[in-house]
C-alpha cells in the first residue's frame, strides 16, 4: 500500500473516529438538565408546594414509576424489582429520599439527569430505565416529579444489586448504546393538532413509555425502525400492535374500549394480563378519564402499521379438528364454546386481533403458566387463567392455539409444537404428565 | 421454638376464615378498623388450587377428602347418650372440618337457602298452636332473640355478594308462580335466573304439581349467569359440571369466600391474613369481663399472642363451642341439671326419603351442579298442620341432581345387587341412568339429652380436650322422618318408579359415619334469654362483651335446609351490630 493511501485512510479513520465521538458527545449531553438546581438535596428539609407534589404524585402515576420501583411487598419505591432482559437481571434502585441507600443526596439536576439522560451520579443506568423516553418529559414536569419524590417517606432499599455477566457489566457501553439507539430531543407540540391529541402523544410517548413494549426491539435492545407501536416482544410477553392494523391492531377498538380498558383492566375485546395488567393496575387505572381519553384519542389517530389480512385454516385441518376437542374440554367452560368469554374475567377470544398477533408468544404464555387479570378498584376480581402446562403437551397447546387463532372470525398462522417447546423451556414450565 | 411472641395489637382478630370470618371482615374493614383474620387452614385460590389448575380427581378430593382437615389436626368424639364413652371420630361424613382459607364456604354444595320465618319462633310458635299436644319430652323449643323479618335485609345483602340463583315465590308480601309460596317474604328478587331443570328434575316437577304441591327450583350458589355483586367482584355463570362439593370451583361459579368476598377484601390496608396459624383459645383480662386477644401457633410451631379489642371466633360449628369451653367464657352446659349453656341446643338435621329405579330412563345425571334440584315445602317447618301427628317440624322434600360422579354413585343399586363382579356392573350402568333420590332434609330440635362438652379423655396435639359430641335422634325426629318418608314413596310411585326403597336415617342410632348430612349446628346459640343461650342476637357472648361467636354453632334448631345462607346472614347482622352499636358502647348489646 502507498503511503498516500495510508495517510488517506487514517485521515478518514480519524474523521470516523471524530464523527462518531462528536455524536456521541450529542447523544449523552444532558445540558438540558442545567434548567434543575444543583445544591439543594433531594433529603434536605424544604416546605414543598403542595400542588406541586400533587401534580407529580399524578405523573408518577403516568409514568409508572412503580411498576419497576416497588418491589412485590416492598415499601413504595424502595426498588428491589428485579427485571428479567435478555442481558439478565436488572434490580430497580431505591428512589425515596433516603440518603444511604436512596436518592436523598441527589440534586434536583442529578434527578433531571437520571430520569431524561440515564446519567446517574454514580454510573450510566441501562436503558431498562425508560430515559430514552422520559427525555421528552417537560422541565415543568421533572419539576413537580422531584418534588413529588421528596415528599414521600424515606426507605431502606433491599441490598440486591443489579450484576450482569460480561460485557454487559460495563457501564460505559451504554454511552455507545446512546449513540445508536437514543433519540436525545425534546418533546415537540404539534401545532397542527388539538389539544388533547398533544396530550395523549405526550402520555402514550413519553410518561406511559408506552413503546419501551409496544415497540419492536432490536437484538441489543433498541427500538427497530418502522415497528412504531407495531407491537413488540419481551421476557416471553407480545404486546400488540397498538395502530389501527384492521387483523392484528386496535381496529375494532372504539375510544371508549380503550378509555375502558386502560381504567377497569378489561373490555369487550380483551382481559389485561401479565406487564399489562401491572400498568393498569399501578398506572393507567389511576390516571384521570381526561388522561385516558386523551391516549385512547392518540392511538385511535395512529395509521394502521399493516394492513394484510390471512385466511383461516380449514375446520378439517388435523390441527383445528385437535383443537376444537381440546377447546371445548379444557377452555369452553370460562372462554365458551364460541370464544365469548366472561366479561371482566374470561378474555373474549372471538375476533380479537390480539389473538390474530403474529408473534404469539402471550397465547403460549398464558396457557402455559396460567395468568392473573388486572385488580382494579373498578373490578377486583382478578380472575385467573389456570396452568395448563401440566395438563397439556406440546402439540395440544400448538393445536389448541391454533384452533383458537383461526375460529370465531379469527385467522392467523398456525403455532408449532417447536414454538410451545421453545416457550416452555424459555418459561421453565414443567412438562405435561 | 420456645416462648410466645406478641403481635402488634389489632381493633378486631377474627378466629376462621370462613363465610362468617370473610363476610365480617369485609364489614369491619370497610368501616375503617384495623382486622387480622387467622386461618389454620391454607391458602387456597381458584386459579391455582381448584379444577382446572389441578385434576378434577373423584378419588382424591371427594372419596379421600382431599379439601378436609386431617384428623390428626382436630376431631370429635362422639356418643349416642351419655351412658356411653365417647371415641374419636376417624372419617370425615357427617363432621367435615373446612382447611383453608374459605373454609367449609370452599367446598360446600351450593344449596342457598333462607330459614322458613317459623324456624325462628318455634318455642313461642308451637305453644301457640298445638301447645304441649304434639312435642316429645325434653325438648328445648326457643325463639332466636330474632326474627325473619329482622333478618330479611341480611339474607338478602348475603344472596346478592353470593349471587344467588332461584325464583322468587314470595315477593314483597305476594305470592309468585314458580317459586317457594312458603318462604318468608323477601324484598328482592333473587340475582341470577334459577338453574335450568334435568329430567329428573322436571319430572318431579310435573309429578309434584300433579298431586297438588308447589314445587320450585331450589336456591344455588352454582349461579345461573354472570353476576357482579356489590363488593364490585364478577363471577361467571355454572357450566353444570356437577364437581362442586368436596371440590373448589374452578369456573367461579359458586359462591364461597374466595369467589366473591377476598378479592375485595385482600386490596385493603388495614386487612391482614394468617392462614395456617392455629388459634387455641382466647385470653381474658383479669377480671374475666372482657377478653384481651387470642393464643396461635404458627405453621412453624412458634406460640404467638394477637391482642385485638374484639374477638370474633367465626370457626366451624364444633370449633366455636370448643374455642368457647377451651377459654372459658360462658357457662358449660351440664346435662345432668339442665343448666348452662355452652354445648347446649346442639342438633343435626333429620333425613329420610327414598331411591327409586325407573325401567326406561336417561337421567343423564353427570349434567348437574352443587345445588341443583327441585324440591317441595308443602311438608317443612309448620306448613302443614301436625295436629295429632305428634311431632313438630318437617322437611323439604327434593329432587336434587348434584352430580354424576362414578365413584359416589356406584352404590345406586338396588339393594341386593352383589357388591362386585359382572352382575354388579350390569346394575350400575343401568341404575346409573335409570335411578333417582327424592331426599328429605329435616329439622333437628335441641333436646336435653343432646349436647357438646370438652372429652375427658381425648386431645389434639396441643394436648387441648376434643370436642366430645353426645346425639342421638329423639322421638320427634323419628315421626317426622318416617311422615316424609311416606310422602316421598307416594310420588316416586306417582313418577313411575318400578322400584322404591324407602330410606329413615332417623330409625336407628344416629353415627357420624353414615353421611345423610353434614349439617351440624348449635352449641353456642343465640337467643333473649341468657338461661338458654350462650350468646344475644348479634352472637355476642353474654358474659364477656368483646367476644362475638358467628355460625351453624348459634342456631337454637336447625332448619328442614341448609345453613349457610343463615350463617352468612347472621354473621352480617353481627357486624351491623358491632358498627352501628358496639364501637360506641363497648359493653352488652342487649340487656341481659
Amino acid at each position: 500500500m502507498k503511503r498516500s493511501t495510508k495517510i488517506g485512510v487514517g485521515a478518514v479513520a480519524l474523521a470516523a473516529i471524530a464523527v462518531v465521538g462528536a455524536l456521541t458527545v450529542r447523544a449523552n449531553d444532558a445540558s438540558a438538565d442545567d434548567a434543575a438546581d444543583n445544591t439543594v438535596k433531594t433529603a434536605d428539609a424544604a416546605p414543598l408546594d403542595p400542588a406541586a407534589v400533587a401534580r407529580g404524585h399524578q405523573l408518577a402515576v403516568a409514568g409508572d414509576c412503580a411498576a419497576c420501583h416497588t418491589a412485590p411487598g416492598g415499601k413504595p419505591y424502595a426498588g428491589g424489582h428485579e427485571l428479567q432482559t435478555p442481558f439478565g437481571t436488572i434490580v430497580s434502585t431505591n428512589i425515596t429520599p433516603d440518603r444511604d441507600t436512596g436518592i436523598g443526596n441527589w440534586t434536583e439536576r442529578d434527578f433531571f439527569k437520571a430520569v431524561r439522560h440515564g446519567q446517574a451520579p454514580e454510573h450510566m443506568l441501562y436503558p431498562a430505565m425508560p430515559y430514552t423516553a422520559y427525555v421528552q418529559i417537560t422541565d415543568r414536569d421533572m419539576h413537580d416529579l422531584w418534588a413529588y419524590f421528596r415528599s414521600i417517606a424515606p426507605a431502606k432499599a433491599s441490598g440486591k444489586e443489579t450484576s450482569l455477566p460480561f460485557p454487559f457489566n460495563i457501564r460505559l457501553a451504554v454511552s455507545g448504546w446512546n449513540l445508536l439507539f437514543f433519540d436525545n430531543r425534546p418533546f415537540v407540540q404539534d401545532n397542527t393538532k388539538s389539544a388533547q391529541w398533544n396530550q395523549g402523544h405526550y402520555l402514550t410517548d413519553v410518561l406511559g413509555h408506552c413503546g419501551t413494549c409496544h415497540t419492536g426491539k432490536n437484538v441489543l435492545g433498541g427500538d427497530k425502525s418502522g415497528t412504531y407501536l407495531a407491537g413488540g416482544t419481551l421476557q416471553n410477553w407480545h404486546a400488540p400492535d397498538l395502530t389501527a392494523s384492521p387483523a392484528t391492531g386496535l381496529a375494532a377498538w372504539s375510544q371508549e374500549d380503550i378509555v375502558t380498558y386502560l381504567r377497569t383492566g378489561s373490555n369487550r375485546h380483551a382481559v389485561a394480563a401479565g406487564p399489562m395488567a401491572e400498568a393498569v393496575e399501578e398506572s393507567t387505572q389511576r390516571m384521570t378519564d381526561a388522561e385516558r381519553q386523551a391516549i385512547a384519542g392518540y392511538l385511535k389517530s395512529l395509521p394502521a402499521h399493516t394492513t394484510a389480512t390471512q385466511q383461516p385454516l380449514a375446520a378439517s385441518d388435523p390441527a383445528m379438528v385437535r383443537g376444537k376437542v381440546i377447546f371445548e374440554a379444557s377452555c369452553s367452560a370460562c372462554h365458551t364454546a364460541t370464544g365469548q368469554g366472561i366479561a371482566g374475567m374470561a378474555t373474549h377470544l372471538a375476533d380479537n386481533s390480539a389473538v390474530r398477533s403474529d408473534d404469539p408468544a402471550s397465547l403460549i404464555h398464558v396457557v402455559l403458566d396460567g395468568a392473573r387479570a388486572a385488580r382494579t378498584q373498578a373490578n377486583p376480581t382478578g380472575a385467573g387463567m389456570p396452568s395448563y402446562a401440566w395438563k397439556l403437551d406440546d402439540a395440544d397447546v400448538a393445536a389448541v392455539l391454533t384452533y383458537v387463532r383461526n375460529s370465531w372470525g379469527n385467522a392467523a398462522r398456525p403455532i408449532t409444537s417447536g414454538d410451545v417447546a421453545d416457550a416452555r423451556r424459555s418459561l421453565g414450565a414443567r412438562k405435561a404428565l | 421454638m420456645s416462648g410466645t411472641k406478641t403481635r402488634e395489637k389489632a381493633d378486631v382478630v377474627i378466629v376462621g376464615l370462613g363465610w362468617s370470618g370473610s363476610l365480617i371482615a369485609e364489614e369491619l374493614t370497610r368501616a375503617g378498623l384495623n382486622v387480622v383474620a387467622l386461618e389454620r387452614g391454607k391458602w387456597r385460590d381458584t386459579a391455582t388450587d381448584f379444577p382446572p389448575a389441578i385434576d378434577m380427581d373423584e378419588l382424591r378430593w371427594a372419596t379421600r377428602r382431599g379439601m378436609m382437615q386431617p384428623q390428626a389436626v382436630e376431631t370429635v368424639t362422639f356418643r349416642n347418650n351419655s351412658e356411653q364413652e365417647a371415641l374419636p371420630v376417624r372419617e370425615w361424613n357427617c363432621f367435615q372440618f373446612g382447611w383453608n382459607v374459605g373454609g367449609a364456604g370452599t367446598h360446600w354444595a351450593g344449596m342457598t337457602w333462607r330459614f322458613n320465618p317459623w324456624d325462628f319462633e318455634v318455642g313461642s310458635k308451637v305453644r301457640q298452636r298445638y301447645g304441649q299436644a304434639e312435642t316429645t319430652p325434653g325438648l328445648q323449643l326457643q325463639d332466636w332473640g330474632i326474627t325473619y323479618d329482622e333478618l330479611e335485609p341480611y339474607y338478602d345483602r348475603f344472596e346478592k355478594i353470593a349471587g344467588t340463583s332461584g325464583t322468587a315465590g314470595h315477593l314483597n308480601g305476594s305470592i309468585k308462580p314458580h317459586g317457594n309460596p312458603f318462604e318468608g317474604s323477601r324484598s328482592s328478587e333473587y340475582p341470577t335466573p334459577a338453574l335450568k331443570d334435568t329430567r329428573w328434575m322436571g319430572m318431579f316437577r310435573e309429578t309434584t304439581t300433579a298431586m297438588g304441591y308447589h314445587p320450585f327450583t331450589i336456591p344455588a350458589g352454582n349461579i345461573s349467569s354472570e353476576w357482579t355483586n356489590p363488593l364490585g367482584v364478577r363471577m361467571g355463570p355454572c357450566t353444570y359440571c356437577g364437581y362442586c362439593e368436596m371440590f373448589g370451583c374452578g369456573n367461579w361459579s359458586k359462591s364461597s369466600p374466595q369467589a366473591c368476598v377476598l378479592p375485595a377484601l385482600t386490596g385493603r390496608d388495614n386487612f391482614t391474613i394468617l392462614a395456617e396459624a392455629e388459634v387455641l383459645h382466647a385470653t381474658l383480662a383479669e377480671d374475666g369481663k372482657t377478653a384481651k386477644g387470642v393464643v396461635f401457633i404458627d405453621a412453624n410451631g412458634q406460640r404467638w399472642e394477637q391482642p385485638a379489642d374484639i374477638v370474633i371466633f367465626t370457626a366451624y360449628q364444633i370449633d366455636n363451642i370448643r374455642l368457647l369451653l377451651l377459654s372459658k367464657i360462658g357457662k358449660p352446659y351440664d346435662h345432668k341439671t339442665g343448666t348452662g349453656v355452652v354445648g347446649r341446643g346442639y342438633a343435626y338435621q333429620t333425613i329420610s326419603g327414598a331411591n327409586l329405579f325407573f325401567d326406561d330412563e336417561r337421567f343423564n345425571p353427570f349434567i348437574g351442579a352443587g345445588a341443583l334440584g327441585v324440591q317441595i315445602d308443602d311438608y317443612n317447618a309448620d306448613n302443614f298442620d301436625h295436629a295429632g301427628l305428634g311431632f313438630v317440624g318437617g322437611a323439604g322434600i327434593m329432587a336434587f341432581s348434584t352430580n354424576g360422579r362414578p365413584i359416589g354413585m356406584a352404590d345406586s343399586v338396588p339393594q341386593g345387587t352383589p357388591r362386585w363382579g359382572a352382575k354388579w356392573k350390569q346394575a350400575y350402568a343401568k341404575s346409573y341412568q335409570t335411578s333417582a333420590t327424592i331426599f328429605n332434609q329435616g329439622t333437628s330440635f335441641a333436646h336435653r339429652d343432646v349436647f357438646a362438652d370438652l372429652d375427658p379423655t381425648y386431645t389434639d396435639r396441643h394436648g387441648q380436650p376434643l370436642l366430645r359430641v353426645t346425639f342421638d335422634y329423639n322421638e320427634n325426629d323419628r315421626r317426622m322422618a318416617k311422615y316424609t318418608m311416606d310422602k316421598a314413596v307416594e310420588i316416586g310411585k306417582k313418577a313411575g318408579a318400578s322400584r322404591i326403597e324407602p330410606f329413615n336415617s332417623a330409625e336407628g342410632a344416629n353415627t357420624p359415619y353414615d353421611q345423610r348430612s353434614t349439617h351440624t349446628t348449635g352449641g353456642a346459640v343465640i337467643g333473649a334469654d341468657p338461661a338458654t343461650s350462650a350468646l344475644n342476637r348479634y352472637g355476642q357472648t353474654w358474659d364477656v362483651h368483646n367476644v362475638f361467636v358467628v355460625g351453624a354453632s348459634s342456631f337454637p334448631n336447625n332448619g328442614g335446609y341448609n345453613p349457610t345462607a343463615t350463617v352468612g346472614a347472621l354473621a352480617l347482622y353481627c357486624a351491623r351490630g358491632i358498627i352501628e352499636k358496639y364501637l360506641d358502647t363497648r359493653g352488652p348489646l342487649v340487656e341481659a
